[in-house]
């Protein structure tokens, strides 16, 4: 345990303002990075998962999409991409790599929030005479946002992973303190680069976690049945029981 | 193409090196996740607890978690042992949490009548819980075989050669297609193991609806992914 000591002391130690590399610099290149790929991300499959779950079509597309996804290696790909864009267009190949690693995520998030949703909800909404553009926005958007939001947790907790391992390709990040302290056996390092990038992924978690209780809207959570095991074998939710 | 041809021995050394890392993970991480997701299943109050922290072991990148657990475990950082125990973690915090959700998915009725007609539990858990949950829990079973085939690559970055190597030795040889043939390799090891996944759940599990594809979906959802 005093190796822990040792990481906690290293990552408050003043060095670490210091030096070309500094702590708070190598925090805030990762979450840029975060950021700005999960944001690009957003854009393109937030309004396609949407479209798909208004729709219906293109979801065999989507899922079909989704699962392969999975068996992508993000290292893998964010090296081939550096390597077909060429040395000097290092970041945009990452921020490509990070972006197209976040998309099936946020895309399944989106669509799957509208699928969750009852029918006859849909239905109401029609017989009312709403037109489509505001079932979209009123109905089928407040009540798909906390199954989006929790896509876009996940595809955030997997981009903050990527970019870890991205210091491999001198990107900076936290994780350059874990690659850079491989060779020089400095473990003390390494353990505290790691702990940065743990709290940073578990407030980023966390903050999601927030977000997304706050987004049920008030007449949905009242009727949400809290346990899993007491619902009924048909289900009455409106919604799947969020993500806690 | 040529780099390929010419190397693929490299390349099916490597694969089953790969193959070799990831089976104990999978296999020890469904063994692990049986009794947790029981508990998070059964009891209210482990079911907070168990989901929480299988959920906040799933959160710490990968590379992170290679860097603690040799602090924590006292095993080496350039080892092995350290890929295999990340990956195991991994793959009991992704299913754990399915089979507590395919637990839950069991007709609360069928249950009853098990009880009814004489099952003590730990009959009742395996004659006729655990294989009524059986659908979903290949479901959580093959996103967490997939993802561990994926994860495994990060093993080069802490020297453990697999697949990774094509991408960390194609990257300092600037050989574009070593690289495109490892990411190709390791999606193709997770398409066969998925593949015999579901062949084995046919097998074994004749009476199960062939499509479970929604119920995959909202799981894969959850899960979300780590790298």
């Amino acid at each position: 345990m005093n190796l822990f000591a040792d990481a906690i002391a290293w990552i408050f130690a003043p060095e670490r303002l210091e030096g070309s590399v500094s702590l708070p610099l190598a925090i805030g290149q990762h979450l840029a990075y975060t950021f700005v790929s999960v944001v690009v991300a957003a854009l393109v499959a937030v309004p396609l998962g949407w479209a798909i779950g208004h729709t219906g079509r293109g979801r065999e597309v989507a899922v079909a999409v989704s699962g392969a996804a999975r068996a992508v290696p993000s290292f893998g790909l964010l090296v081939l991409l550096v390597l077909i864009f060429g040395v000097l267009h290092k970041p945009e190949a990452a921020v490509v790599s990070f972006v197209l690693l976040a998309i099936p995520s946020i895309l399944a998030g989106a669509y799957s929030g509208f699928e969750a949703i009852d029918r006859r909800v849909i239905d109401a909404g029609r017989a009312m005479g709403m037109t489509e553009w505001q079932i979209l926005w009123r109905i089928e958007v407040p009540l798909g946002l906390p199954l989006l939001i929790g896509g876009l947790r996940s595809a955030t907790l997997q981009v903050v992973a990527t970019v870890t391992i991205a210091a491999y390709i001198n990107l900076g990040g936290v994780g350059y303190f874990i690659i850079q302290g491989v060779p020089l056996r400095d473990f003390t390092q390494i353990l505290g680069g790691a702990l940065v990038v743990v709290a940073l992924a578990l407030v980023l978690d966390g903050l999601f976690a927030v977000l997304q209780h706050l987004v049920v809207p008030r007449g949905v959570s009242a009727g949400r049945t809290p346990d899993v095991r007491a619902t009924p074998t048909r289900r009455r939710a409106v919604v799947e029981p969020a993500t806690e | 193409m040529t780099w390929v041809l010419d190397n693929l021995d490299l390349i099916a050394a490597l694969t089953l090196e790969h193959l070799r890392q990831c089976l104990l993970p999978i296999l020890l991480g469904f063994v692990l996740a049986i009794p947790l997701g029981w508990v998070a299943f059964r009891f209210r109050l482990t079911r907070g607890l168990v989901l929480t922290v299988t959920g906040l072991l799933y959160t710490i990148p990968s590379l992170a978690l290679f860097a603690i657990l040799p602090t924590v475990l006292g095993i080496r950082f350039l080892s092995e042992a350290n890929l295999v125990i990340a990956l195991t973690i991994y793959a009991v915090a992704i299913m754990a949490r399915s089979i507590s959700d395919a637990l839950g998915s069991v007709d609360p009725a069928v249950r009853q009548a098990a009880t009814a007609v004489g099952y003590g539990p730990w009959r009742r858990f395996w004659t006729v819980e655990f294989p009524l949950a059986g659908p979903v829990i290949l479901a959580g079973l093959r996103v967490a075989a997939v993802s561990t085939i994926a994860l495994a690559t990060v093993g080069i970055l802490i020297g453990v050669e697999n697949l990774g190597y094509l991408f960390t030795n194609g990257l300092q040889r600037r050989i574009i297609p070593e690289v495109f043939a490892g990411v190709i390799a390791v999606m193709l090891v997770a398409l066969v193991i998925d593949a015999l996944l579901v062949l084995a759940g046919r097998l074994l599990m004749p009476w199960a609806p062939r499509r479970t594809a929604g119920r995959r979906r909202r799981l894969a959802l959850r899960l979300g992914e780590a790298a």
